[in-house]
């Protein structure tokens, strides 16, 4: 029923538990979902992320049409290095949070999230249409494994001979691993260093291989998509469906950052502009804290001092660095500065919560 | 993974020990490796009088919660300290130290012998 990963068989003989993403069977964990976080914080984790979209844009007018689908400034982008971007409908909905790697002048990469991949390509072949471009989704054959962790850096030197010195946080080089060509970039979902390898899928097991093997003295073990979660948390970074959907403006989820204006018309403009000089943010993205061991999870209310509801956590987890229950939940504006006290209901009992700077981790420097 | 036949289990995925005056639950293996790493368990209290398929307690694991059902009708002795200080034990060990809590039951349970909730967790019983 669910797609197979590139990946499959090599999951199963590692023992994984799966889970349905996005119509892909995926690893959920190889065994305890706690110490494949603790290993991503305190030496590498490999990651099988095939379930990810991939969808090329080639042509000399590449660049133009993408400062026209998405909302960033994709033509200010030099090749070898990526931005974290969004594509919003007209009314500055997001659609979906996205990197796109820039590969040559007239050679792109947007990676979108699996749930999201179907309506990103179809958007992008839509908005495509009167620019000299050529939009491929590769997403069914292109194998994406990451390395993520403070030792990574050393796995994927062994691997790859490639000079990690000059690949910079979000930027890529083509590269090779186990003899095929990959595309490797400094990107990750985890707040730690770390690397992404792009291959074809008949590779991906070869490529998976050759990074186990170096990983052996490197503390790599196998991670699924439960301490992926977890580990995205804990650097306060969005995950679609939660605390991001077509229902917010890029601006709502304190990101409105990525939106650049300094270009021509873009999907999404005149509605952006609007929410941009309005700002009638009635509620903003926040990050809680609590003590005691029961999370606040997606979907549960937020109440103020009176018991009053004013908002809904996006996410949470008990941290597995920190040891405390962490959130995200949108609130009131006045309600969202550090230091405000709040609950949230859990389950029946009010929890006391405490609004905090995101993110809650941040890798030592 | 394989059920120990002296115990008897719920469509709930808990067992229930009913050698002694006192009945002893927990869940099975299959529950535990289901939930992923155990952080926090919510115990009936002692004394407590719970009625049959009524929530008495949650088991919270790094992804979810799931609601603890009373397998019987009956009073609380005794519940364990031990897996409350130390969540991990329903994984490391479901079936033994990972014991939740003892019950006096009223009238003994119906109950799915070793084989039958084998058989009932392959069909993928939820």
């Amino acid at each position: 029923m669910s797609n197979p990963s590139p990946l499959h068989a090599v999951h199963e003989a590692l023992g994984a538990s799966f889970t349905d993403f996005a119509g892909w069977a995926m690893p959920l964990r190889y065994g305890s979902e706690l110490a494949e976080h603790k290993a991503v914080r305190e030496a590498s984790g490999l990651f099988d992320l095939s379930h990810m979209g991939e969808i090329e844009l080639t042509g000399p007018e590449a660049a133009r049409a993408l400062d026209y689908a998405l909302v960033g400034n994709l033509s200010k982008v030099k090749p070898g290095k990526a931005r974290y971007t969004m594509i919003c409908d007209a009314g500055g909905g997001v659609l979906d949070d996205l990197v796109v790697y820039r590969l040559a002048d007239d050679h792109f990469m947007v990676v979108a999230n699996a749930s999201n991949a179907a309506v990103v390509a179809g958007e992008l072949r839509e908005r495509a249409k009167g620019f000299a471009v050529e939009v491929n989704d590769r997403s069914a054959t292109c194998a994406l494994i990451a390395v993520q962790g403070p030792t990574s850096a050393d796995i994927v030197r062994a691997v790859t001979g490639a000079d990690l010195d000059k690949l910079a946080y979000y930027a890529s080089v083509p590269a090779t691993a186990a003899g095929h060509d990959v595309l490797l970039a400094r990107t990750g979902y985890t707040g730690e260093d770390g690397f992404e390898l792009y291959s074809e899928d008949k590779h991906a097991a070869d490529v998976w291989a050759a990074l186990t093997e170096a990983g052996k003295d490197h503390g790599l073990i196998p991670c699924g998509l439960a301490c992926r979660d977890t580990l995205r948390l804990e650097a306060g970074m969005p995950l679609y469906g939660n605390e991001l959907s077509v229902d917010l403006t890029p601006f709502d989820a304190a990101l409105g950052r990525v939106v650049k204006f300094d270009k021509g018309d873009f999907v999404g403009r005149a509605a952006l502009e609007t929410r941009r000089d309005a700002d009638v943010a009635e509620k903003v993205l926040v990050g809680l804290k609590s003590e005691g061991k029961r999370a606040p999870r997606h979907g549960y209310s937020v109440v103020d001092a009176d018991g009053v509801e004013v908002g809904t956590v996006t996410s949470g987890a008990l941290s597995p660095t920190l040891g405390h229950p962490i959130a995200m939940a949108y609130v009131p504006v006045a309600v969202s500065t550090p230091g405000t006290a709040l609950a949230v209901d859990i389950r029946g009992t009010k929890t006391p919560v405490e609004v905090v700077k995101l993110p809650f981790y941040k890798r030592p420097a | 993974m394989s059920n120990p036949e002296n115990l008897g289990y719920t469509e709930e995925h808990e067992w229930v020990d009913l050698a002694v005056a006192s009945a002893t639950v927990g869940v099975t293996k299959y529950a535990a490796d289901a939930l992923g790493d155990v952080v926090f368990v919510q115990l009936p209290a002692v004394g407590d009088k719970l009625t049959k398929g009524e929530a008495c307690g949650e088991i919270e694991s790094t992804k979810s919660v799931s609601d603890l059902f009373a397998p019987a009708d009956g009073e609380v002795v005794e519940i364990n300290e031990a897996v409350v200080d130390t969540p991990e034990l329903v994984n490391t060990d479901p079936f033994g130290d990972g014991w939740l809590f003892r019950m006096r039951v009223e009238d003994e349970p119906e109950l799915l012998d070793a084989a039958a909730y084998a058989e009932f967790t392959k069909e993928g019983g939820e």
